[in-house]
């Protein structure tokens, strides 16, 4: 059992109490150099900086090569890969269970915005308490290479010619939606996936969190937006990114960045702190938001970055008032009226 | 002429949106008040305001409560369904009319009561002009109440009920009652035989429709989650959870121990109550057919993954969007087999409006006991008529939470358990909750094939072995199902099997049938799917058995037949559907088609007593 970090404790334990090996999942079974696989490891690192203790996380994904993936990390925490397209019901649901954890879903862009698009837009609306990682590679891997919502137009794939359709910008929709925490990220960028994971899991409330991945098998030619070389050309950080826990726990042993900075304070004392590197962004400003989505398609860059934060809206077991006991710990007395009731209901039923 | 007494039925033709169900309910409450046996049914369109609505109240000193195809009192206010309501009278019957209509009265063969609804209403100055039309309803309820005798405090006593006390609007209204009452007593001239006379036949029972006992039963079952999405005829089953939860579930700290979700379709209703029942909480769902059709991934996916939750289906008829408001039994098949793949249902068939409040708490230990979806079908006619009841009843069990290990266990077993072993022998493995915190807690739930230990595998042998698992967990089930409802007769060859809201109806018939055609029938109502070992004995015990239901293509006669292979030419499908509940009358006279058509003879009962008689005298010789 793991709960307290002991005196004397060995160094590479955690305040958990818990190694970097206690995050790990399943061997990945994804192609070899996979942006998914490193977003795996980055939740694993995360976690383990965060102290996180794996039993307090649940893991949700939907169908596809990104939803295989929660299999690969926290093997410590229960997992529920649902339906294509259907995971935000199932975590909804899920969250409900036991309100004091926190939800860490996987979908892809097929998963998300075509299949998908009705119940992860409802999922923002609701604010549910959970980190919402959409493994954006613009095509379907599992079956072999098909145009996914989020490939451009244009975009040529081996079997299926050329894209005629218009793509889904998945921050664009979760900004529009009410999401509370809209950020994006470049698999090739891990140091960033990690700390936006970091913020992500800090945020009360829903975390959307983009993260380009390309295809290595189906998607990797060098023009398309979900590529590597494209993404590593074109990546338009709004700024960089510095998670800092919040004090009662060991600060991380990063500097503070000089410059302009901008703090984030988080629902639980961490603080984000964003080190502009082109303008003075704001983005606790959804009006912002929206410009910076639209002026990095226009221009077509790839803006990462955290793009929108509010934090001061309550999240869905909090709307419903529930009792401070999880849900699922209460007992009969607790759940079924006293007999005395019964005559009570009858005595209404005419 | 001689007087008819506590036996027949009323209809009130009405349009939608015009506030006449307070009339309407205000006249069943008051005979129900009585003592007189009675149930009302509302015939209602899929629409807000304007298209012709009926409702109809049957009183009767049996006890029979089925809906009668004829109706000897009938109340038109309707200009558009006026010609059809003074057609539809029974020869002998009484037809009473807002006299503002003028239209041709064709029937020499009834009674008469034009009635000045407007005058009435205009004469009473205190009624504010907007509330009128409302108010002119009650009009017609003074008038039946003087020409059939139903007692003005019984009126007064259900107003009260119904609005909760408010003195206004009871004085408004009750004012109207009776400033109907005394204009019938100074004007109309009785020449029909239909009257009410007080009995005690209601004393300690209820009036409830099925949609607001589920909704109470499954309270009293501990329902901690309720998503659902908006669906006649469903809707009012959680909209009564809505409505009962805080005064039932009321704790001083005023926190909550449920949650009641408005899901943005029933794919996410089915979605989250899946999560939420993974997650260990008693969850719960509600819809009809359209919604069931969008739930059947999810129902697949919870029955593979062995997730307890508990699906209601408020029947109406299909296909497709069919008749929002008109009842059925049509989705028994689809139900029982609801997923591609081997996929199988434990599904619960309430008969009455006491079964929806039993089977309400009842679902969810069945679901948690076999970790499988349970299916509840009720119907239309069940779920939004008010019916006559026994008062519901606590529960007589505690909850079955069944097999849940948590920390404690977890450390008793040193960790060492598989989410799909089976470790018992009956089908039926452990499940850990989320938010457990032993380290060796965890699993992972997926719709793709899995070993013991929840990993995934595509090895032939261990996929193979689970679903043979599972196909013991289904016989394990029928332990725990509702057993099915007998009526025997002595010496009665002949069956019947229905299921569901037919059982008035069939109850009617079968006396006719004993009486007018000398046919002797037992009865056996099948209450959960798979059929239990007493289903298996009454097929066993008789020669013939119809199969009666609200359906065209014979559904619980497909899954007898399947169920009872050797057995299936004993089967006779009586199946019809049209959207109205079953009549007495229907289910005799298809029954006695279908027996005609394999040889039986219609005889009274005197002549087969008399013919038993003389057999016997032979005998004897």
């Amino acid at each position: 059992m793991s709960q307290l970090p002991m005196a004397g404790a060995p160094a590479n334990v955690n305040l958990v109490g818990l190694a970097k090996n206690d995050y790990r999942g399943n061997p990945t079974t994804l192609c070899q150099g996979c942006g998914h696989n490193s977003i795996s490891n980055q939740i694993i690192s995360a976690m383990y900086e965060m102290n996180v203790l794996p039993e307090n996380v649940l893991k949700f994904s939907g169908i596809g090569c990104s939803s295989k993936s929660p299999t690969y990390f926290m093997n410590r925490s229960f997992g529920f890969n649902s339906l294509h397209g259907r995971m935000p019901s199932i975590a909804t649901g899920g969250l409900f269970g036991d309100h004091t954890l926190k939800g860490i879903a996987v979908s892809g862009d097929g998963d998300t915005a075509s299949i998908g698009m009705g119940q992860f837009k409802h999922i923002m609306r609701r604010n549910v308490n959970m980190v919402y990682i959409i493994e954006n590679n613009g095509v379907y891997g599992l079956t072999k290479g098909q145009f996914s919502a989020t490939a451009e137009r244009g975009l040529q794939l081996k079997k299926q010619g050329t894209n005629p359709y218009m793509p889904v910008d998945i921050c664009m929709e979760a900004v529009v939606t009410n999401a509370t925490f809209v950020a994006r990220s470049f698999a090739g960028n891990p140091k960033q996936v990690k700390e936006l994971l970091k913020a992500a899991m800090a945020h009360h409330g829903i975390a959307v969190l983009d993260i380009i991945s390309p295809c290595v098998t189906f998607n990797n030619n060098e023009t398309a937006y979900h590529s590597y070389a494209w993404g590593k050309d074109h990546e338009e950080p709004l700024h960089e990114i510095t998670y800092i826990a919040p004090r009662n726990e060991i600060m991380l042993e990063e500097e503070m960045k000089e410059g302009e900075i901008r703090e984030v304070a988080m629902h639980d004392g961490s603080i984000i702190i964003l080190k502009n590197l082109e303008k003075d962004y704001n983005p606790t400003d959804r009006f912002e938001a929206l410009r910076v989505l639209e002026e990095s398609e226009r221009n077509n860059w790839l803006a990462t970055g955290l793009i929108y934060i509010s934090t001061d809206k309550p999240v869905l077991s909090e709307t419903y008032q529930l009792v401070d006991t999880p849900l699922n710990r209460l007992a009969e007395a607790d759940l079924r009226p006293a007999p005395d009731m019964i005559d009570k209901v009858n005595a209404l039923m005419f | 002429m001689d007087k008819v007494v506590n036996d027949f039925s009323i209809i009130v033709g009405t349009k939608n949106g015009s506030g006449s169900s307070t009339a309407n309910n205000t006249i069943l409450r008051a005979i129900f008040k009585m003592g007189i046996p009675v149930s009302g049914k509302n015939l209602f369109p899929s629409n807000i305001q304007g298209l012709p609505t009926w409702y109809t109240i049957r009183a009767n000193k049996d006890g029979f409560l089925a809906r009668r195809e004829e109706n000897e009192i009938v109340i038109a206010i309707n200009p558009d369904s006026f010609t059809r309501d003074l057609a539809s009278v029974a020869p002998g019957g009484a037809f009473y009319y807002a006299d503002d209509i003028k239209q041709p009265i064709t029937r020499a063969d009834i009674a008469i009561y034009p009635m000045p609804v407007k005058q009435i209403v205009r004469s009473d100055q205190s009624i504010p002009n907007d509330f009128r039309d409302l108010v002119g309803n009650m009009v017609y309820v003074g008038i039946l109440a003087q020409m059939v005798g139903i007692e003005l405090d019984k009126i007064q006593a259900a107003l009260n009920f119904h609005f909760k006390g408010k003195q206004k609007p009871i004085d408004m209204n009750l004012n109207m009652v009776k400033a109907g009452a005394e204009w019938a007593k100074a004007n109309l001239e009785k020449k029909d035989p239909f009257y009410l006379e007080p009995m005690n036949k209601t004393d300690g029972l209820i009036m409830a429709d099925g949609n607001t006992a589920a909704a109470i039963g499954s309270i009293f079952g501990g329902a901690q989650f309720v998503a659902w999405y908006p669906i006649t005829p469903a809707s009012s089953l959680a909209e009564a959870m809505i409505d009962y939860l805080p005064m039932l579930r009321k704790r001083e700290d005023n926190k909550h121990t449920y949650a009641v979700v408005q899901a943005e379709d029933e794919l996410a209703a089915i979605g989250m109550t899946v999560g939420a029942g993974w997650s260990g909480l008693r969850a719960m769902t509600s819809t009809s057919g359209p919604g069931l059709s969008l739930m059947t991934e999810f129902a697949g996916l919870a029955y593979y993954s062995e997730v307890p939750i508990v699906i209601w289906d408020v029947q109406r008829i299909g296909p497709s969007t069919g008749l929002p408001t008109r009842t059925s039994q049509a989705d028994l098949t689809f139900v029982n087999s609801m997923g591609h793949g081997d996929t199988q249902s434990l599904i619960l068939l309430p008969g009455n409006v006491n079964e929806c409040f039993e089977f309400g708490w009842k679902a969810f230990d069945i679901a948690e006991r076999l970790q499988t979806p349970v299916f509840v079908l009720s119907d239309l006619d069940m779920g939004m008529n008010q019916w006559m009841s026994k008062p519901f009843e606590y529960p007589n069990q505690p909850m079955d939470r069944g097999k849940v290990l948590w920390e404690k266990d977890l450390e008793e077993l040193k960790g060492n358990w598989g989410r799909y072993l089976d470790k018992d022998g009956d089908g039926i493995p452990y499940r850990t909750i989320p938010g457990n915190k032993h380290p060796m807690s965890s699993y992972f739930t997926r719709g793709t094939g899995h070993d013991e230990y929840a990993r995934y595998t595509e090895d032939a042998a261990t996929f193979q072995r689970n679903m043979e698992r599972l196909k013991k967990k289904f016989e394990t089930a029928r332990e725990y199902l509702p057993k099915p409802v007998t009526h025997m007769t002595d010496g009665a060859e002949i069956g019947i099997i229905a299921y569901g809201s037919t059982e008035a109806a069939i109850n009617e018939a079968r006396v006719q049938l004993a009486k007018e055609h000398g046919m002797l029938t037992s009865f056996l109502r099948v209450r959960a799917v798979p059929f239990t070992p007493e289903v298996d004995e009454f097929v066993r015990t008789h020669d013939q058995i119809y199969v009666v239901e609200m359906n065209r293509d014979g559904q619980l006669n497909q899954l007898l037949t399947v169920a009872y292979p050797e057995s299936a030419t004993k089967f006779l499908s009586v199946a019809f559907g049209d959207g109205m509940p079953a009549s007495a009358k229907w289910v005799r006279e298809r029954i006695l088609n279908k027996a005609e058509s394999v040889g039986f003879v219609k005889e009274t009962l005197m002549e087969k007593v008399a013919s038993n008689n003389g057999a016997a005298e032979k005998g004897a010789k």
